[in-house]
């Protein structure tokens, strides 16, 4: 379960407050959709729930402990083994194969070359790519880059999954099947899983929808599209606007 | 995953690779090919203090010339002017002078050399006479007032030649040591005091001599019972005589040289005891000139010497510039690689990689770059060498006369020159490039610091990467 308390994020020595008291609940496999203006904080926020960055106050809890605490060397385990990313721009290895760029994802956590292989063949089968895993990623369509990026995200069997504007570079057919393949894995793995977008179609099929504006978020009801399956329990921390 | 990550990236950048593996090869080609040639002239060098010494000589003992000897020469112009004008000698008188003359050094006394050879590390201690044999011939000219020495030499015609006397009993150290015999034999024991001479091959050729011949020195007879050659680049004298011979028959001035050598050869038990030798004898022969291979080199003028100052000096500072350079270029593109990598790092870093793994990356790509810089530096390095092998020109080595050496006092002009010439000899070697293996380990050394040097500046910029900064970089 995620819990954020407080948290802000100052750039430039204050100049610039990219969160301002941030707080927020996730449970283990909900989905919540962060929406918002461009430049009000939503990438930042979902940046420091995945540590990539550090809070300049607050607390952010995964699974109990403080990602703002723990030394880089533990917060990157941390991200090797519980959190996948995807990303907007998709962000492939241009020089490796979409089996290899899956691969990456599990070189940290030591897994040797053929079970590697063997694991990242499968991602990739799980996302329809059986038949595209030697080619490079300029081989690729967008939607295909971003279905070997979500293969590469899921390999590890993260227990998060922090997707960033995971259809912005996508047409809207493509974009539809990306987040069906999202919905899909999303119920079939009960991820922990926080989709930041601008797209409302998007954000209408997460559980929970959060509106970021200007450093601060406030929860909007639970989706009825997403109805009982996994009821989300309605936890404190709504801002008050 | 590391290797095949690798050699990707490599392949993506490969003109930048192969630019950078150029410039390494440039400067460590250079490397390899200086030291080549300094070591080819250091053997060249070797080489000729290696005929000078022969074999197994290790130090030289050599005493300068007291003051004013050779003054008694009985062809002293200035003299024989003043005999002309008090009518001792007639105008019209027939001159042919031989003799044997010790023109280079003073003297050193048997009880000296077996005190040398008694030193602590000393195995082997050999006395020999370096000499000229001096013929004048020509005809007493009238004396005109205000006639000069120089005029008055200029009605004789000299011819010198070189002779060694030098122990008959064929061991190491001395001036025979490194000679073979082509033809006829060597001394015998037999020959300690017969009027016997061994010729250097090229003055045999040069004077039609062969075993049985018969050739004068100092107004002896002595016939040739063998012809001996020495290595290239030696300076052999033209006769070798019998040391007691030339003890008998040389002189110094008008001073007999019985029992006196003028060059003691020695040999140390021990390369790294050379210096201790060397410190012991100063101190037994205060007044004497004791010399090391070392000492001599810095008497070998000559291309040789320049070559070697080239290659020192120039060649040296070139080598480290080039290096410096590509070492410099290396780091440059890859902080730039790198920089062009920043999101792809941050990906990385988001996926688990720790800093590490991320710089080790980088490290290996630099050292993959640098091997194959050296490898390429390594073979430009041979080509260099081979190079210098083929088109080298011989290089002239001088050893001019040594110090303790004399010209003869009242002895002016050509003839002067003539009898001063004999002590320095010019010799011609031909420089090589030998690479050797310390050339090409420093060569291997090279690379992989270079390619190290390169992989940690940029695997320290790439470990300073803040993953949410390095990913909002827009590529």
């Amino acid at each position: 379960m995620y819990r954020l308390s407080g948290v802000t994020k100052e750039y430039g020595h204050g100049a610039v407050h990219a969160l301002r008291g941030v707080s927020l609940e996730v449970p283990d496999g909900g989905w919540l959709a962060v929406r918002g203006p461009t430049g009000q904080g939503k990438s930042t926020l979902l940046q420091i729930m995945g540590g990539l960055d550090r809070p300049t106050g607050g607390t952010v809890e995964l699974e109990g402990r403080d990602l703002g605490r723990l030394s880089e060397t533990a917060v990157t385990r941390v991200r090797a083994r519980l959190i996948g990313f995807v990303f907007q721009a998709f962000n492939l290895i241009p020089t490796l194969s979409a089996t290899e760029n899956v691969e990456t994802a599990l070189a940290p956590l030591g897994v040797r070359g053929a079970e590697r292989r063997r694991r990242a063949a499968g991602a990739l089968a799980a996302v329809g790519l059986a038949d595209r895993a030697g080619h490079l990623p300029a081989e690729l369509s967008g939607g295909q880059q971003q279905r070997v990026a979500i293969a590469r995200a899921l390999v590890k069997e993260p227990a998060v999954l922090l997707a960033d504007e995971p259809t912005g570079n996508l047409d809207e057919d493509t974009r539809d099947d990306i987040i069906a393949l999202l919905e899909r894995v999303w119920r079939e793995r009960h991820l922990t899983m926080v989709v930041v977008t601008h797209d409302s179609v998007v954000a209408a099929r997460a559980q929970r929808t959060g509106l970021m504006r200007d450093g601060q978020l406030t929860l909007a009801r639970t989706s009825p599209d997403v109805g009982t399956v996994r009821p989300w329990t309605d936890a404190a921390g709504q801002q008050g606007n | 995953m590391f290797w095949t990550y690798l050699r990707r990236e490599l392949r993506r950048r490969i003109r930048q690779a192969a630019f950078i593996a150029l410039g390494l090869a440039l400067g460590i080609g250079l490397v390899i090919t200086v030291t080549s040639a300094a070591t080819g002239v250091q053997n060249a060098q070797a080489a000729v203090l290696h005929s000078l010494y022969g074999v197994g000589t290790d130090l030289t003992v050599t005493q300068p010339p007291k003051q004013g000897a050779g003054s008694g020469l009985s062809f002293g112009f200035k003299q024989q002017i003043k005999q002309v004008r008090s009518g001792q000698i007639a105008a019209g008188t027939k001159i042919n002078d031989n003799e044997l003359e010790n023109t280079q050094y003073g003297t050193l006394t048997a009880a000296q050399l077996a005190g040398v050879s008694r030193q602590q590390h000393v195995t082997a201690a050999t006395g020999a006479l370096s000499l000229t044999d001096v013929t004048v011939t020509g005809t007493v000219p009238a004396i005109i007032a205000g006639q000069g020495a120089s005029s008055f030499s200029s009605s004789f015609t000299s011819n010198t030649f070189t002779v060694d006397g030098v122990g008959v009993a064929h061991s190491s150290p001395g001036p025979l040591s490194s000679a073979t015999v082509t033809a006829g034999r060597n001394f015998s024991q037999a020959d300690a005091t017969s009027d016997v001479a061994l010729a250097d091959s090229g003055y045999a050729t040069a004077e039609k001599l062969k075993t049985g011949s018969t050739v004068d020195v100092g107004n002896t007879s002595f016939k040739i019972i063998g012809i001996v050659s020495v290595p290239q680049g030696g300076t052999p004298p033209d006769l070798y005589i019998p040391l007691a011979k030339a003890q008998q028959i040389g002189a110094t001035g008008s001073a007999r040289l019985t029992n006196q050598v003028n060059t003691i050869y020695v040999s140390a038990d021990s390369a790294a005891n050379i210096p201790a030798v060397q410190q012991e004898l100063t101190r037994l022969l205060p007044f004497a000139t004791v010399t090391d291979a070392s000492n001599l080199a810095s008497q070998v003028t000559g291309s040789v010497g320049s070559a070697a100052s080239l290659a020192d000096n120039l060649g040296k500072w070139l080598s480290v510039a080039v290096l410096v350079a590509a070492f410099g270029l290396a780091i440059l593109l890859t902080m730039a690689a790198v920089a062009r990598r920043v999101r792809e790092f941050g990906t990385l870093k988001a996926l688990g990689w720790r800093s590490r793994r991320i710089v080790g990356q980088v490290v290996g790509e630099s050292l993959v770059i640098g091997i194959a810089g050296g490898a390429a530096g390594v073979a430009l390095g041979f080509a260099g060498a081979a190079l210098i092998d083929k088109l080298a020109p011989k290089l002239s080595a001088v050893v001019g006369a040594p110090s303790g050496s004399t010209a003869f006092p009242g002895v002016t002009g050509k003839l002067a020159q003539q009898v001063s010439s004999a002590g320095a000899h010019t010799v011609y070697v031909t420089l090589t490039a030998p690479v050797t293996l310390s050339a090409i380990v420093l060569a291997v050394v090279l690379a992989v610091a270079g390619g190290l040097l390169a992989g940690m500046f940029g695997g320290w910029r790439a470990a300073r990467l803040r993953p949410a900064a390095a990913l909002a970089k827009v590529e």
